[in-house]
């Protein structure tokens, strides 16, 4: 049809033919409602937008692996070292030196990653899974049960949570299973009080009162219904609830309550080697305070990728 | 008649993760001293836009005005420094918003709020600024106006709310007021309320008032011209009696068909379908695809604007013989 | 307003029971607790504990007797220590501890409300990627590493502060930097975010279209608001940096309470770790109280609404 009208056609020029009736093409009115991507997926395109949050991920990923393979590949042991060899600096055959024990960094570092990511992962799905229990039975019933267990909430939630971490592990003796557990006992609070809010809102909208009034049972309602709604805030919480744990490992170690001597956290290399700064041999604490802080810093990224990528309105 | 604004050939976009938005495309509207233009339209047909384009209220980034001009008394605000604009907001000027219950700040008394606009424009002592905020609050039907200046916006009902927010508006009486959805946000007595007090205030101070609705009751109570707009770009304009009685786009057809009426017995016949993507509007006429009269013409190219009378304008293909041809056969058709 | 109050004080007597509760549980299930009185190596010491834990009277009765003591103020004798009571300890190590923790948080308020707002206002601009930037990197970097990197960069080698101990200004410099970094940076996150939703709302424009001048808006309309939040994070900010201090007293050799509280704990010195978490506790929930207090009567809303109460 262009061909036969070579000139640009304006508001003045139009050629008669142009007027016939229209004929609607099915597909339009189909396609009139803009073609709406699934939450997840927006939420993964807006994610991959965020290179900062994209290299946290990476590097996750990356120290994951690490922590799993490296033990395994280095020819060193993680907790023997080799007096004659104390103190030795990064070199060909131990790259990232050698501690007061002489024992091997590079190996300690990823065994270190070991307990520091497992304290981590433990303590953010036991905090989810206690949290997502107790929120979402305070939000989806309400009234007084909400009531009351709200109110175990904000007396948990009003006692300082590292001075009962400290307590707890100084009755219970520090080990890991230990501190997972000091750090879970109050630190689900948070997550569950997210919950909650989110099962709260959730739960008056049109689709799940529908569903309601047909009589579906509730366990469904909470399963199918609400908690897919409510995993965006759960994942962003999670993420950030991992490097808090990493963090209380590590001033745990520090102040001598963290995983006794011998075996390696990031914590504890860091607080063996205090004085090696002042003596010059700073590789000891570098590895280990460089890795708690990037690692630290890649899921607080990523935390804060997902808050925005998971939740648009608050896009700013 | 003295035209007091005219804006010609208004465009503004947006830039989003998304792509630009097209929010405003092409838009021509003037308003005569004195009288009360209603913009109507579906929500994000670009009404709120073209009014906070005329403050210069358009937060930008990301939003721009990047083509048109906006005549304020002969002196084109698009071309004005922030501080020059900044001395007609609020004095030439002024804004209402939809919401009256966000449109106060939460933590300051009324009396504070009110005072501050004047303060501003006007070296004048807080005294008689306080006597300006009193006269206000009475013109704007306040009742105890002197004890209800030390209050906070929480103790005051949404109705109340909004007179406070016209009254902050109208202290340093402003030649026009720029109203926008002012009694969406409302319960229905109330909106009735304050439409009469914008009718008694322009009796009073002779001001001009634009008038974003969706509300065709609203316009009906109180516009004395319209503007239709859809998708960007104004469709129609024209008297109040032109656009009720003798609407032309099939557009203003379908929103006067779509409010419910007591006096007669039609069915309600809603505009079907949802308008265009602003990201990537039609290159014709943005409402073809929702149009029942549609052409093929209609896709390519957008129509030219038509005058019906002095006052009455619109851009419709249909208005062209070549379609009034067309109408008649298919009448015959049938 | 007097029933918000009242509810609140419920609360945090509540509270400070349950953790007073607590640790006497707690301490009385210890392996080697003073309370078995087995690991006491001193006799006077033995006889002290036992004077003030009452550990021949029955267990309820201990209880009650522990209660009082508390409310009295007396948390009792040290192991380690003989002839020192925790009295003693906080005497000395908590003035030093409050100075620190004061100094901290005054920096830390004042540089992240300074760095939010600036971010804020360059809103997607270099400043404020920069500012956010250094922001996550402050929550991510322990205290305690930063606290040695201090010392290494700015102490040890180029020798501009003294390394520890406290006997003056100077020697605060680094303790409160190393301290202060984390709640700066989550006060300059908490004060971007908020003061980004507050420039949003209706009223800001609404102020913008009376034609004020910017600055006048930022200080009188957004800031106002946007600080509101930031004051409810104060208490959990408190916490951190008391919890902090912990580390840092011990880093930098000041003798503050976190000092002797970590040497308590290395020593499992039961009486000191007991009194001073009380103390510490009951000190944090009142101040969190106190902030709950304060937000009522900043915000408006408050005192009388209850509809629109959100949290």
């Amino acid at each position: 049809m262009h061909d036969q009208h070579p000139r640009e056609v304006t508001r003045n020029n139009v050629p008669d033919e142009w007027f016939t009736w229209r004929k609607k093409n099915k597909k339009e009115q189909e396609q009139l409602a803009r073609p709406s991507l699934s939450y997840w997926k927006d939420a993964w395109r807006r994610l991959k937008k965020n290179y900062l949050a994209m290299s946290g991920m990476a590097f996750i990923t990356i120290l994951v692996s690490m922590a799993i393979f490296g033990p395994i590949l280095s020819p060193y042991e993680a907790n023997m070292g080799v007096l004659s060899e104390q103190y030795q600096p990064p070199s060909a055959k131990h790259w990232f030196g050698t501690d007061n024990a002489g024992r091997d960094v590079f190996t300690r570092t990823w065994q270190g990653a070991r307990i520091s990511l497992f304290v981590g992962f433990m303590a953010a799905l036991i905090d989810v899974t206690i949290g997502i229990i107790w929120g979402g039975i305070s939000g989806y019933k309400g009234g007084r049960t909400d009531n009351f267990m709200m109110r175990i909430i904000e007396i948990l939630y009003g006692i300082p949570y590292l001075l009962v971490v400290i307590l707890l592990l100084v009755v219970m003796g520090p080990s890991l299973m230990t501190i997972i557990i000091a750090l879970t006992v109050t630190g689900w609070v948070g997550m569950a009080r997210i919950v909650r809010g989110q099962v709260m809102q959730i739960k008056n909208y049109e689709y799940i009162l529908a569903s309601r009034s047909f009589g579906t049972k509730q366990s469904r309602i909470i399963r199918r219904g609400l908690l897919p709604n409510t995993m965006g805030p759960i994942i962003v919480q999670m993420t950030l609830t991992v490097p808090s744990a990493i963090f209380a490992e590590a001033f745990l170690s520090f102040i001598g309550l963290g995983i006794s001597s011998p075996n390696a956290s990031w914590g504890v290399m860091a607080s063996d080697s205090l004085g090696a700064i002042l003596s010059g041999n700073w590789w000891t604490l570098f590895f280990p305070a460089f890795f708690i802080s990037v690692t630290m810093f890649a899921f607080n990224v990523l935390g804060d990728g997902l808050q925005d990528a998971l939740d648009p309105k608050l896009r700013k | 008649m003295q035209k007091i604004l005219e804006v010609n050939n208004l465009h503004v976009t947006f830039t989003t993760y998304g792509g630009t938005v097209q929010a405003v495309r092409g838009v021509d509207f003037h308003l005569n001293k004195g009288e009360t233009l209603a913009i109507v339209g579906e929500s994000g047909c670009g009404k709120s836009v073209t009014v906070n384009a005329v403050m210069r209220l358009i937060p930008n980034p990301p939003g721009k005005i990047t083509k048109g001009k906006i005549l304020f008394k002969d002196q084109d605000l698009t071309e004005l420094k922030e501080k020059r604009m900044r001395a007609i907001r609020g004095v030439d000027i002024s804004m209402i918003f939809q919401d009256p219950m966000t449109a106060l700040n939460p933590t300051l008394t009324i009396g504070t709020q009110l005072k501050e606009g004047v303060k501003q424009h006007h070296s004048i002592s807080d005294k008689e600024a306080e006597k300006r905020a009193l006269e206000m609050m009475k013109l704007v039907g306040i009742p105890n106006p002197e004890e209800r200046l030390k209050q906070y916006p929480h103790q005051f009902s949404g109705g109340m709310r909004q007179r406070i927010v016209i009254a902050i508006a109208l202290i340093c009486e402003p030649e026009l007021l720029i109203a926008d959805e002012p009694t969406t946000a409302l319960d229905v007595t109330i909106q009735a309320q304050i439409l009469e007090l914008f009718e008694k205030i322009q009796k009073v101070t002779g001001i001009s008032i634009i008038l974003i609705t969706h509300d065709l009751g609203v316009v009906a109570k109180i516009a004395d011209r319209v503007a239709v707009m859809y998708a960007g770009k104004i469709i129609e304009t024209g008297t109040k009696r032109e656009i009720f009685y003798n609407p032309q786009h099939p557009y203003t057809k379908g929103l006067l068909h779509s409010v419910p009426r007591l006096d007669r017995k039609e069915k309600l016949q809603p505009i079907e379908g949802t308008p265009p993507d602003l990201f990537s509007p039609p290159l014709g006429c943005p409402f073809t695809a929702r149009c029942p009269f549609a052409m093929e013409v209609c896709d390519k190219v957008y129509p030219k604007t038509v005058n019906q009378s002095d006052s009455h304008e619109v851009d419709c293909w249909l208005q062209d013989d070549r379609a009034k041809k067309l109408l008649t056969t298919a009448v015959k058709d049938k | 307003m007097f029933k918000y109050i009242l509810k609140k004080l419920l609360m945090m007597l509540f509270t400070l029971w349950i953790i007073i509760t607590l640790t006497f549980v707690l301490m009385l299930s210890v392996p080697g607790s003073p309370f078995n009185s087995e690991s006491s190596s001193n006799e006077i010491v033995q006889q002290n504990l036992e004077k003030h834990y009452n550990l021949d009277q029955p267990i309820a009765v201990q209880y009650v007797l522990y209660l009082k003591s508390i409310i009295t103020l007396e948390f009792g004798p040290s192991i380690k220590q003989p002839n020192q009571t925790v009295n003693d300890l906080l005497g000395r190590g908590f003035p030093i501890s409050a100075e620190l923790g004061l100094v901290t948080i005054i920096v830390a308020l004042i540089s992240g409300i300074a760095i939010g707002i600036l971010a804020a206002l360059r809103h997607n601009r270099i400043i404020d990627y920069i500012a956010m930037g250094i922001a996550v990197l402050g929550i991510s970097i322990p205290n305690f590493i930063l606290a040695t990197l201090l010392i290494q960069q700015l102490a040890v080698n180029w020798s501009i502060f003294p390394v520890a101990t406290w006997q003056g200004p100077l020697y605060m410099v680094l303790p409160v930097l190393a301290l202060a970094t984390g709640p700066m940076a989550i006060i300059a996150r908490l004060t971007r975010s908020t003061m980004l939703e507050v420039l949003t709302q209706d009223y800001i424009k609404m102020a913008k279209a009376k034609g004020l001048a910017p600055w006048k808006i930022i200080v009188k309309h957004a800031l106002r608001n946007a600080l509101m939040p930031v004051i409810t994070i104060m208490g959990t900010l408190l916490v951190g940096i008391m919890t902090g201090s912990f580390v840092i007293e011990q880093i930098f050799a000041i003798p503050g309470m976190g000092k002797y509280f970590v040497e308590s704990i290395n020593h499992r010195d039961f009486p000191v770790i007991m009194g001073t978490t009380v103390f510490y506790s009951s000190f944090l929930i009142i101040m969190l109280f106190l902030v709950d207090i304060a937000y009522g009567i900043i915000d408006p809303r408050i005192k009388v609404n209850k509809k629109e109460g959100e949290e």
